[in-house]
């Protein structure tokens, strides 16, 4: 499948909700930072030894028929325009800084179901990364293992036994691997807990951030919590560490949403009524705007008081009403208050199956 | 549409900003906007990744000691290392060794790897593990005094030492 083709899928892997606790994990995601032996870092290398790093890439998934990497193709990002690089991003599949500029000495490969992605030139070398539905930790790193596996067989690592994988910033020297998840969690953030709740957890060597935004609420109270530490700990170490302590979050996530079912019902169903009412009636939406209601929706959904959307719909929407999701439903460049509009329009016509 | 934080007022200001290349737009009204505009001022002190990192590295304005060296392998000096936050390339782990050590105790709070090795290029350190472990066993069992087994483990030990010496000239595990 050609990346265009990829691009104009509705729905990749994690946008399904099949994954378990999807109902508070939105995505378990595992990245590998991998560079090749005798090659300077990206941030020091020249077009040529960039070009040979493309091209032993490609050359590594050629020859990876039979493994997890069989038939992806290293596009470079000079084959896809601003809007398309954007919607990679905002997909999850790609970094933002990466997305920027659209030269020929980077690259992506993405899979077909838009699970596995390699970037190619970002900070380091190779980035190999698995994104799936739901928690699945160990799933998401066997799969990025699968494939660091088969490229290994054809490509040098710079590895050292004591440093382990070398890169090229001290902070992801080691395994290279940084593991994440992103939570909604409405009910933590309504009752004021998560502040106390993530500085407890910085000091368990993992960090918090708001997926979307910046400031005390995340927008879409929507969290990525990921490992910072990656030297001295061993990849299973690491994620068994993030899903204990994720595993918690949810369980007292599920806590606070039925307590404030029993405590603040009519509240509660006022604020999701309100919110499906606004997304199904307004005529221009802001971005800020639609994660905060969509996540008073998807509550609402998990909680039984708002019947007719899927989670399915509601995660494919929330990178639908993405600026270049927007523009490319649109076939055009849309200024701002031309994506509020149809960002508006977006959201009425899924939520209601209707225009 | 009506003023993103106040939900009171019309908005008539739209503010995009960019923050780690995320556009974020807001549409706030007067009174809003004047309150953002003024609290964003405060924030506006270029704390950037790498300045962060450089912290790290002891600071990019003072020197110190191995600012001199030069990476074979890249040619960045130790310096410029400090400066970037960054490191040019893998040997640079080797020619700062000294200099990285420290702050890899700091960022991690240990500097040796314990996770995976590549499959294929750590055939060898896998190899080598084998032999310390192997070691390890057969010490714990010269001194429980089962020597019978103890014997059957010098005999695989010595088997893969043989394998080591042929395939990789020797070398050790733990440097």
């Amino acid at each position: 499948m050609s990346i265009k083709a990829f691009l104009n899928k509705q729905r990749v892997h994690w946008m399904s909700a099949s994954g378990p606790e999807s109902d508070v994990v939105i995505t378990s995601r595992v990245r590998l930072a991998r560079n090749l032996t005798g090659i300077p870092f990206p941030h020091l290398m020249d077009e040529s030894a960039a070009l040979t790093v493309m091209r032993s890439v490609e050359r590594a998934l050629a020859g990876g028929q039979g493994t997890i990497v069989e038939g992806l193709q290293l596009v470079p990002m000079s084959h896809l325009n601003p809007v398309e690089r954007r919607m990679l991003v905002e997909r999850h599949l790609i970094s933002p800084e990466f997305a920027e500029s659209g030269t020929e000495l980077r690259g992506v490969a993405v899979d077909e179901q838009g699970a596995l992605a390699i970037m190619v030139n970002e900070e380091d070398h190779l980035r190999i990364q698995c994104i799936l539905s739901g928690l699945q930790l160990r799933q998401a790193y066997a799969w990025a293992e699968q494939a660091d596996n088969a490229l290994e067989q054809t490509l040098d690592y710079a590895f050292d036994e004591k440093r382990g994988y070398l890169t090229a910033c001290p902070t992801n020297v080691g395994t290279g691997m940084r593991a994440s998840v992103m939570l909604h969690l409405p009910a933590t953030a309504l009752t004021n807990q998560a502040s106390p709740m993530f500085q407890s957890i910085s000091q368990l060597g993992l960090t918090v951030r708001g997926m979307y935004g910046e400031g005390s609420e995340a927008a879409g109270r929507l969290y990525q919590i990921s490992n910072q530490v990656t030297l001295g700990l061993s990849e299973e170490e690491i994620i068994a560490n993030l899903g204990t302590v994720v595993a918690q979050i949810v369980e007292q996530e599920r806590l606070l949403r039925s307590r404030l079912m029993q405590e603040a019902r009519l509240q509660l169903e006022d604020k999701v009524l309100r919110a499906f009412g606004v997304l199904t009636h307004a005529r221009m939406v802001s971005s800020a705007e639609a994660l905060s209601l969509l996540s008073d929706v998807r509550l609402g959904i998990d909680l039984g008081i708002v019947p007719p959307a899927e989670a399915p719909t509601l995660n494919e929407l929330m990178v639908a009403i993405g600026p270049a999701h927007l523009q490319q439903a649109a076939g055009r460049e849309l200024g701002a208050l031309e994506r509020d509009l149809k960002r508006a329009e977006v959201i009425r016509s899924r939520l209601t199956g209707t225009r | 549409m009506y003023c993103d934080d106040c939900k009171q007022r019309p908005a008539t200001v739209h503010i995009a900003q960019v923050t780690n290349g995320v556009k974020v737009e807001r549409h706030l009204c007067e009174e809003c906007s004047a309150k953002v505009q003024s609290g964003s001022m405060k924030f506006d002190v270029g704390l950037t990744l790498s300045k962060l990192l450089g912290s790290f590295f002891g600071g990019a304005s003072a020197p110190a000691t191995g600012d001199l060296k030069t990476c074979p392998g890249c040619g960045m000096t130790f310096q410029q290392v400090r400066q970037k936050g960054r490191l040019g390339c893998g040997r640079c782990y080797e020619t700062f060794e000294e200099e990285i050590e420290p702050i890899l105790r700091r960022i991690h709070g240990n500097s040796r790897h314990v996770g995976r090795v590549p499959v294929r290029s750590g055939e060898r350190y896998r190899l080598l593990q084998r032999i310390d472990a192997l070691k390890q066993q057969l010490q714990a069992a010269v001194q429980a005094e089962e020597y019978e087994r103890a014997a059957d483990l010098r005999d695989r030990l010595k088997e893969l030492e043989r394998e080591r010496d042929a395939r990789f000239e020797g070398g050790q595990a733990q440097p």
